[in-house]
């Protein structure tokens, strides 16, 4: 709690960089409407002002974008393809059903791998080199590939959602299940535990820290997915359809207000995560 | 391990191996449709005849990419030996530092198209801010994880504030100063791709396989994959041997040849 101080300060002091970079990025651009509106002359202050309350500024004052947050999500019905909040909930709706299918198979395949020697040899290097491509250039084909076999609206968003979430989730959780060290394993085996024994008493227990952190980068993962998803098909909506149409019409304070959005979503599911994390971990008898 | 790297490679290979020649097969003998999935060999073929397009291709991208890469890893560590200094900034920076890492950065993209313009600038300036962020929150870290005894030692040597950060916080640092530009690799690839989905010139790895997506032309948009996969293992290779080279003294390296 003692940090509450310290981040409100650089809150605020980023806040008012905001302010300022919002007043000088748009000021050429308000001089010329300015100029076009026969108003020469017009003081700094005048400028300024104007300059925060532009329709489609360079740089969108943080009012703008809390007012665009507050009338897209607050004023305008949940059902609209107005409402920025109608566009969220497809994002989510895609996020968590590819991030579910994702931890799914990559928790499966990293139990898989740990068991099997060979697999493990022969899998994990590439599981891990995928980490180092940028694999989200696929995108754009595993849309268009999935509607050739018909399979549109959300699936080929959450497939892609799915297919970032999965990596991560398997390189993590196999890291986690092998954390326990020689010594344990040979007290398990002391003991003549099966092989299931060993996994729910000992691997899977030592896992949980891993196993939340990789959930944690795995379901931000997904987030990410979707959204780029929404950007190469935008019909149906979500947030990345929203950044696209933004910058298409040059709407700059839709734009910020559906990336607040997507970062208000990814920061929910993320903090999800991690309270879950520490129930676990009180439930587990971890000493916090 | 060490004496016998084949060991360790083979297997991997021969899975990598296997899966293609079990693509090639499954393409060739089921008549998958080329807009479906294309066979390795197509890949290949096309890969290699289209190697001018690609090439231009990579170059922009890469410029955009690197430049944005050294730019933000570069800001990065400045803000964190700026900030290190002061508890105060630090333990305000650091939560947020980490929410930032969680957040779905790429959105900036189509602001920074607009600020910046169609051409590789804007790419820069989208991987500039995926970068940052990794980076500082690693290397405060990393400047935090010198111990309390060097740095005693230090101060009795009467070793001025820059002596005691070249000399023990900034080498202390480096693992995970490293830690920060190999997964900036990935991230400045995926930057730089992603912000092209969002308007480019005529070139560059984004615009084609969006557009290559609307031709149809499938075999194209993976060789412009097989580009970026390369490109990002290269890049992230190259990160890791320039870890190897400056922290042979990290266990992590050490213990290796001890055995």
């Amino acid at each position: 709690m003692r940090n509450i101080l310290p981040i409100a300060f650089i809150l605020a002091a980023l806040v008012a960089i905001w302010y300022v970079a919002a007043i000088f990025m748009n000021l050429s651009l308000q001089r010329d409407l300015f100029a076009n509106a026969g108003r020469d002359g017009a003081s700094f202050s005048e400028l300024a002002a104007a300059d925060l309350n532009m329709d489609r500024p360079k740089l969108p004052a943080p009012h703008q974008i809390v007012a665009e947050l507050n009338r897209s999500v607050l004023q305008t019905a949940p059902t609209s393809k107005r409402s920025l909040l109608y566009h969220a909930l497809v994002t989510l709706e895609e996020t968590l059903l590819g991030f579910v299918i994702g931890a799914a198979l990559g928790i499966g395949l990293a139990i898989v791998i740990v068991h099997v020697g060979w697999l493990d040899r022969s899998m994990m290097p590439w599981i891990v080199a995928s980490q180092t491509i940028p694999i989200i250039a696929l995108a754009p084909m595993i849309v268009v590939i999935l509607n050739q076999f018909d399979i549109t609206g959300i699936v080929p968003k959450a497939v892609i959602a799915a297919y970032l979430s999965f990596f991560p989730v398997t390189v993590g959780v196999v890291k986690g299940l092998r954390t326990p060290d020689p010594l344990q394993m040979d007290l398990m085996r002391t003991y003549s535990a099966s092989r299931a024994q060993t996994f729910f008493k000992l691997r899977a227990p030592a896992c949980a820290p891993f196993f939340f952190a990789s959930m944690k980068v795995g379901v931000a993962a997904a987030l990410v997915g979707a959204v780029v998803a929404e950007v190469t098909k935008s019909e149906d909506g979500g947030l990345g359809a929203r950044l696209l149409a933004g910058s298409y019409y040059g709407q700059t304070v839709q734009i910020w207000a559906a990336l607040f959005a997507a970062a208000a979503l990814s920061a929910a599911l993320v903090s999800l995560i991690g309270l879950a994390d520490a129930i676990a971990a009180r439930r587990m008898g971890a000493a916090r | 391990m060490n004496a016998r790297p084949l060991d360790a490679i083979a297997p991997a290979a021969i899975f990598g191996a296997g899966v293609l020649i079990a693509w090639e097969a499954v393409v060739r003998l089921l008549h998958v449709p080329v807009v479906i999935l294309p066979a390795p060999s197509a890949i290949l073929d096309r890969f290699v005849h289209s190697i001018p397009t690609l090439a231009a291709d990579f170059i922009q991208t890469i410029q955009g990419a690197l430049a944005g890469y050294a730019i933000g890893c570069g800001a990065g560590l400045l803000v964190a030996i700026a900030i290190d200094r002061s508890g105060f900034l630090q333990r305000g920076l650091l939560p947020l530092g980490n929410l930032v890492s969680a957040l779905p950065i790429v959105g900036v993209a189509p602001i920074m198209v607009m600020w910046f313009g169609f051409d590789w600038q804007s790419k820069a300036a989208v991987v500039v801010v995926m970068t940052f962020f990794p980076m500082l929150v690693n290397a405060v870290a990393g400047l935090a994880s010198a111990g309390a005894m060097e740095r005693d030692l230090m101060k009795t040597y009467g070793a001025s504030y820059s002596q005691t950060l070249f000399k023990l916080r900034l080498p202390a640092a480096l693992p995970f100063i490293f830690n920060a530009l190999k997964i900036n690799t990935t991230l400045a690839m995926i930057g730089a791709i992603v912000a092209e989905f969002f308007g480019t010139p005529t070139v560059g790895m984004g615009f084609r396989i969006s557009t290559e997506v609307g031709h149809m032309s499938i075999d194209m948009v993976w060789a412009t994959i097989v580009v970026a996969a390369l490109a990002g293992s290269l890049l992230f290779g190259l990160a890791a041997f320039a870890e190897r080279r400056a922290t042979f003294w990290h266990p992590s390296y050490r213990q290796r040849s001890d055995r």
